[in-house]
């Protein structure tokens, strides 16, 4: 019995520690547009980093065409094609740019996925209403690790 | 057309990188007769104020063969059905002044050219007008009657069937002397980057026009074919509709239609467009 309050103490104090090491949208350090060090210490899932590509606040391919996925139909063409992206970028610049594009590129048109202040008329979601309260970035820390290793996987050489 | 950002940000990505062959999906080339005798220009030299963009083209070009030809023919435009109820309500009287359109504007046709000059600084107002306005300062001033609801079925039937009897005219708003300070305001709203995607008309209208946004071709925004049938929706669209679920998607707290923000940006991007045809109703997907 005794053990098993001990393990559960362990358990508790191993999630406090893991949940302290997310880092706030504020507190991302980005040195020459790259993020050096995972957002939330968890390796990023790339099964759920894939389907983020297509779906919800991620929709990647909205933008960008990414022949792995060439089973969803419609892939944009504003932005450029991520196929062989983990060639060209590291995983730190990745990161970078997944969280926050402008640190890199200076005006470019891609959002900010990991960002929760600056917003000029900020709205509810898609409601067309003011937002009110505490803005939570478009992607969670864990989210953004997830896209990171999925365009991690993307490499042609 | 100014591909240059998008080449340059492109390039940074990586100078290896091939864009895809459908990267540069400019407008067609296929040209607009409505009724085989309503010649319309769907692609002219930008005007002088815009500064990135040197040719200008209707949203008609960048839409398919499908939607492109139901326009072409009255007959075919679903637009007209609420073109034509307006026309009833042209002569119908109503309000305390026993007064309808007709009263003061006789046949409808001779409301030719109006369209293609407004927003407009109405002296009278001491403000730049929408043919909205126009049209409920006439209901309320002149006839006795209630206003419309802004983006309401009546206002934007209205509007079309003003519209459709200035098909074919030049686009032309005044955008200097009394009207600049609004236009200027309207300049401002279009390149302000909102709401939490941070997007601004320019982002995807004049920055990416001719590009896909996922399953979307994007136009040039230019608003000369309004009010619009659009297919998704199957009913005609007013401009400041259209501005508000445009800013509405960059997550924004949208502005209020009829309100001075939207009718600055409208007379700003209606300036975008000086020299296309007039084509409301048009038809759109």
């Amino acid at each position: 019995m005794r053990n098993l309050v001990t393990g559960a103490a362990v358990c508790a104090v191993i999630a406090t520690v893991a949940a302290a090491e997310v880092v706030a949208p504020t507190e991302v350090v980005f040195e020459d547009g790259a993020v050096a060090t995972s957002l939330t210490g968890t390796a990023g899932d790339i099964e759920n980093g894939a389907t983020l590509m297509n779906k919800g606040a991620g929709n990647c391919i909205a933008c960008h065409q990414v022949s792995a996925l060439s089973n969803l139909p419609f892939h944009g063409e504003v932005g450029p094609t991520l196929d062989g992206v983990a060639d060209r970028w590291s995983e730190a610049e990745l990161r970078g740019i997944v969280a926050n594009a402008k640190m890199m590129f200076d005006g470019t048109m891609m959002p900010s996925f990991y960002k929760t202040e600056g917003f000029i008329r900020l709205g509810d979601a898609y409601t067309g209403n003011a937002h009110e309260g505490e803005v939570a970035p478009l992607l969670t820390a864990q989210e953004v690790e997830d896209v990171v290793a999925y365009l991690m996987t993307l490499k042609e050489e | 057309m100014n591909k240059l950002k998008l080449l340059t940000s492109a390039m940074a990505f990586s100078a290896a990188a091939g864009l895809s062959g459908g990267a540069f999906a400019d407008p067609d080339e296929d040209q607009l007769t409505i009724n085989g005798e309503i010649e319309i220009v769907t692609e002219t030299a930008a005007p002088e104020h815009l500064e990135y963009v040197d040719t200008i083209y209707s949203g008609w070009r960048f839409r398919s063969d499908e939607t492109q030809a139901v326009q072409m023919d009255d007959f075919d435009n679903p637009g007209m059905i609420f073109v034509e109820a307006a026309m009833e309500t042209w002569d119908t009287v109503e309000g305390t002044e026993g007064k309808s359109c007709a009263s003061c504007h006789n046949d409808v046709e001779t409301m030719a050219g109006v369209r293609a000059v407004y927003p407009k600084y109405v002296e009278a107002a001491g403000e730049v007008r929408t043919l909205e306005h126009q049209i409920n300062g006439c209901r309320e001033e002149r006839m006795g009657a209630e206003p419309y609801k802004y983006t309401s079925g009546d206002m934007v039937a209205m509007v079309g069937l003003i519209s459709m009897v200035s098909r074919g005219l030049p686009v032309n708003v005044q955008i200097d002397g009394p009207a600049q300070s609004t236009w200027e305001k309207g300049k401002e709203i279009y390149y302000t980057r909102y709401g939490q995607l941070e997007l601004s008309c320019a982002n995807c209208h004049e920055d990416n026009y001719g590009n896909m946004i996922r399953a979307d071709h994007l136009s040039q925004g230019q608003i000369n074919g309004f009010p619009t049938y659009r297919l998704k929706n199957t009913k005609l669209n007013s401009v400041h509709a259209r501005f508000k679920g445009c800013v509405r998607d960059t997550m924004a707290h949208t502005f209020k239609p009829g309100g001075p923000e939207f009718t600055a940006l409208e007379l700003y991007v209606a300036s975008r467009g000086n020299g296309l045809s007039v084509e409301g109703p048009s038809v759109r997907n």
